[in-house]
């Protein structure tokens, strides 16, 4: 009895927000993330009512355990689609930890993955070093690009979310010039030629699409922490991104940082497209749009609570909802995972922002719906 | 008999910190209650606590004998309690009377009308003279009377129990003098006054009795009357307390810091007129001055947090005038800000990363880009008992969990045991309890000691005269007078705030 009412006690703290674990910490992605299965679980019940048990269940184990055996592709697969996702959330992720919004991760994505496919397809190189000299220079590509921004906001206060939106524009139509000048495959026309098969990224598994791109993202992941909490760079990168004021007070160089901590994001986005397109089959299409994998990465690094290690969760997480959407089929369309996910990106976003505002802007907000009352009361008295 | 306010046994703890430990507090209706306490003592939790900020962990409140369970400050406020905050929480674009009315939404009277509310406080100015401009936007007028919207705030709201947590900390001498006087009419008309402050001169004048909290224990509630200054600052700090700040001789040495015909200005405005002045080794040259008069902005354009657009600046014979803050503070610039939540501190990182925020580059604390976390650590607990600064986790407590003063203490901390020659202190001891004024006024000659020079900003004239051994007063941003300490007296250094005085031509140098 006394232990059910700890229990009990403790549930309520927690969701209270008075206990302080890590579980706490987490509080806004969890309860985004039984918001999205509940919106879920309703549209299965509208759709088809009998499979919903069934298809919940396909949602969610089936990735790892199927047809009564360990689901070993289905996991793999969902490795292998969180690579890119888990990049360009830590792309974003770096950003917003110095207290930028790079929103540009798509148009850094698309100047690596060009740069790599122009360095598979037209150069000649040995092995090992045509893939890790095409990734290496999308690398650089994506940083460049993410240079652009963070200069312009160092140099010229120039908001960085809309020069982000529009060189993301500019990438698109860049890249599909780019393509047709450079690499298009004569015979379809309609995209990139395949790179070369000195230019692909080794696979894990000879049977299995994982590449060594996923252990690459992992390791970014760590390293993207180990860079903001432990280096000299991290420290300043993250005091400007809490107090500009403090930070230039402190003799640290504001502007530096800034255009810095947009590289480096840009750099990760790169990585992004150069490991997507560094895989078998993979080509370049010369249609213009934008990548959606960058935006992605916001909902990654929204859901991974900007932290880089959330992102690497959060990255398969998502990846692992979408593929668990494929095994809902046929009773239910795999759209139904988007929708999920949608739902929780948006209820992270808001239960996020929520608890922001609650802290920063409780008093403004409220005298600001106060106001709006007592305009309407004065304009009712004339 | 029945108290106005009693809070029975409050407990209140953050973590692993006690901050209140089963308080008492009883308060008589229409009294002025002072609560005394070192930074950190728990005075503002406690009063968070009755103002139904934070929840208490034990305890029981009682107001006019009956129970009362306070969860919001709405609550508060329908049972007639109101707070003025240290910090204001006033919209800064909005009129003074929009910024009074917003409050009484809360208490539901939606029948209230502009006019009505507006010969209501007309009557709350009148009855208590708290002046001020109900059409003027809250950005234009000054701190004071910002202050004085809080307290009509209040008063709108029929509070009959006004908390003010801080006042006096931010106003000039003459608005205290005016802030007092108001209290005593509260008083006369029966409300019911508790004041926080860490100023006895205050306590002396305004209260009836005063509660003493010591790390969060009650020490003692006393008659103001029965108790002198001395004996007060003596229960709160748990040890005796010397007013008298003593000055060995020290001779004055080299020139330090050169500012010459420093001008400063904004397209709108200008703030430092072409000023020039010299710091020397082994002085402590305090800047005086009203509040707006230019201290501010020319104390940032010799640090560098703001452009200036002529002059020079020389420190120990090198030109530093387009020298940046970094160079700056590895020549040996140290810097105490005015604004520590804005410049001082980075609120969101821990205390050890705050006390290296200047120097975690160097050899000490990094190999390789990498931070040595041990070394910070040592670092921090080093500075956290040298100058005994308390939080609830030491080197790792987040600094916007630590008190005001303790705050306050950490940069400090920071500036003084910096390799420095210069410490350029900006009302270094805003919002410290006795104890720790003591304790930085000691620290402030002792660096005049080792011959560093010294240049302080304060508004307080009595620190200005305690400490320094030449005083600058600046009026309009220019420099109006220059004297020695020791010739200088109170009534002349406010004339020359005031601009009704000047001296004929000063060079800033040693007269
Ligand atoms: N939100 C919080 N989380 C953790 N600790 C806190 C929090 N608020 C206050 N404390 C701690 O509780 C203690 C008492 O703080 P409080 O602000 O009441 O002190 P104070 O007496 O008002 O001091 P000061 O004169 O410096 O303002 C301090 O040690 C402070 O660090
Ligand atoms: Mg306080």
């Amino acid at each position: 009895m006394e232990r059910i009412r700890n229990i009990l006690k403790k549930c309520l703290a927690f969701i209270l927000g008075k206990s302080k674990s890590i579980l706490v910490t987490i509080k806004p992605s969890l309860i985004a993330i039984c918001m999205g299965l509940i919106a879920g679980i309703i549209m299965m019940l509208i759709f088809n009512p009998s499979e919903t048990l069934s298809g919940l269940r396909n949602l969610l184990i089936g990735v790892i355990y199927r047809n009564n055996q360990l689901n070993l592709r289905g996991i793999l697969t969902t490795l292998h689609h969180s690579t890119t996702i888990i990049l360009t959330g830590i792309a974003v992720v770096f950003a917003f930890r110095t207290g930028l919004f790079n929103i540009g991760a798509s148009g850094q994505m698309m100047m690596g993955a060009y740069v790599t496919v122009h360095v598979g397809v037209l150069w000649s190189l040995p092995a090992p070093f045509h893939w890790i000299v095409g990734i290496f220079l999308g690398v650089v590509a994506g940083t460049i690009y993410g240079l652009i921004p963070g200069i312009l906001k160092a140099m010229r206060n120039v908001n960085e979310v809309v020069t982000s939106i529009m060189l993301n524009w500019i990438a698109a139509s860049l890249l599909v010039y780019l393509v047709n000048r450079n690499v298009l495959n004569p015979f379809t026309q309609g995209g990139s030629q395949n790179i070369q098969p000195t230019a692909i990224i080794p696979r894990l598994f000879s049977n299995y699409q994982l590449t060594i791109g996923f252990l690459i993202a992992i390791a970014m992941g760590i390293l993207a922490h180990f860079l903001l909490y432990r280096t000299t760079l991290g420290f300043q990168l993250r005091a400007s991104g809490f107090n500009v004021d403090g930070s230039k007070y402190a003799g640290m160089n504001t502007k530096r940082n800034i255009i810095l901590s947009m590289g480096i994001s840009g750099a990760f986005a790169g990585l992004a497209g150069a490991l997507l397109f560094s895989n078998y089959g993979k080509t370049l299409s010369t249609e213009v749009h934008v990548f959606m994998e960058g935006f992605e990465g916001i909902s990654v690094a929204l859901l991974g609570l900007g932290e880089p290690i959330g992102a690497i969760i959060a990255g398969i997480f998502l990846s692992y909802i979408k593929q668990g959407g494929f095994y809902m089929q046929p009773a239910f369309r795999p759209e139904i995972s988007d929708m999920i996910i949608g739902v929780i990106i948006y209820f992270t976003a808001i239960s996020l922002a929520l608890q922001l505002a609650l802290k920063k802007y409780s008093g403004k907000i409220k005298t600001f719906i106060k106001r709006k009352h007592l305009t309407t009361r004065e304009e009712d008295e004339q | 008999m029945t108290y106005k306010i009693e809070m029975r046994n409050i407990t209140k703890r953050f973590g692993n910190l006690t901050a209140n430990d089963q308080v008492n507090l009883q308060v008589k209706k229409g009294e002025i209650h002072a609560i005394l306490g070192e930074n950190g003592a728990g005075k503002s939790t406690l009063m968070s606590i009755l103002f139904g900020l934070i929840p208490a962990d034990e305890g029981d409140i009682f107001i006019d004998g009956k129970q009362v369970h306070i969860k919001t400050p709405n609550d508060a406020n329908r049972l007639g309690i109101g707070m003025v905050h240290q910090h204001f929480k006033l919209v800064e674009a909005f009129r003074v009377i929009d910024n009074i009315i917003l409050g009484v939404e809360d208490v539901n009277k939606g029948l209230l009308s502009y006019q009505e509310a507006r010969t209501k406080i007309n009557e709350l100015i009148k009855l208590y003279g708290l002046n001020v401009e109900l059409d003027a936007l809250i950005r234009d007028i000054s701190v004071g009377q910002q202050q004085r919207v809080e307290i009509l705030k209040m008063l709108y709201r029929d509070s009959e129990i006004l908390i003010f947590d801080e006042p006096t900390a931010v106003l000039t001498p003459q608005e205290i003098k005016e802030l007092i006087a108001i209290m005593k009419g509260f008083s006369r008309e029966g409300k019911t006054i508790i004041l926080i402050t860490h100023k006895l001169n205050e306590i002396k004048q305004v209260a009836d009795r005063c509660t003493v909290l010591r790390r969060g224990k009650m020490i003692d509630t006393v008659n103001v009357i029965d108790v002198s200054i001395n004996e007060m600052a003596d229960m709160m700090v748990g040890r005796e307390v010397l007013f008298d700040v003593s000055k060995a001789p020290q001779a004055v040495g080299e020139s330090i810091l050169k500012v010459h015909n420093l001008t400063v200005k904004s397209p709108e405005q200008t703030f430092v007129k072409n000023v020039s002045f010299e710091v020397f080794s082994g002085e402590i040259l305090g800047l005086a001055g009203i509040d707006g008069n230019g201290q501010t902005e020319l104390i940032q354009a010799i640090t560098g947090l703001r452009p200036f657009q002529e002059g020079t600046l020389t420190f120990k014979g090198i030109d530093v005038t387009n020298m940046s803050i970094r160079e700056k503070y590895e020549l040996g610039f140290a810097h105490i800000p005015e604004d520590r939540q804005r410049y001082g501190l980075i609120l969101d990182f821990d205390l050890q990363s705050n006390l290296v925020l200047q120097n975690f580059y160097m050899e000490k604390f990094q190999s390789k880009f990498m931070l040595k976390f041990d070394r910070i650590r040592e670092h921090s607990e080093k500075l956290i008992n040298r100058f005994d600064i308390r939080s609830e986790k030491g080197p790792s407590t987040i600094v916007r969990n630590m008190s005001g003063g303790n705050q306050q203490k950490a940069i400090l901390a920071r500036e003084i045991q910096k390799p420095h020659h210069l410490l350029i202190a900006v009302q270094p001891t805003r919002g410290l309890d006795v104890g720790a004024i003591e304790n930085i006024h000691k620290q402030l000659i002792d660096e005049r000691q080792k011959g560093k020079a010294v240049l302080m900003v304060s508004l307080d004239i009595d620190e200005i005269m305690d400490v320094s051994d030449r005083i600058l007063v600046m009026h309009e941003g220019e420099i109006v007078a220059n004297v020695l300490a020791k010739d200088a007296n109170i009534n002349e250094l406010g004339l020359y705030m005031l601009g009704e005085k000047r001296e004929a031509n000063n060079d800033g140098a040693h007269s």
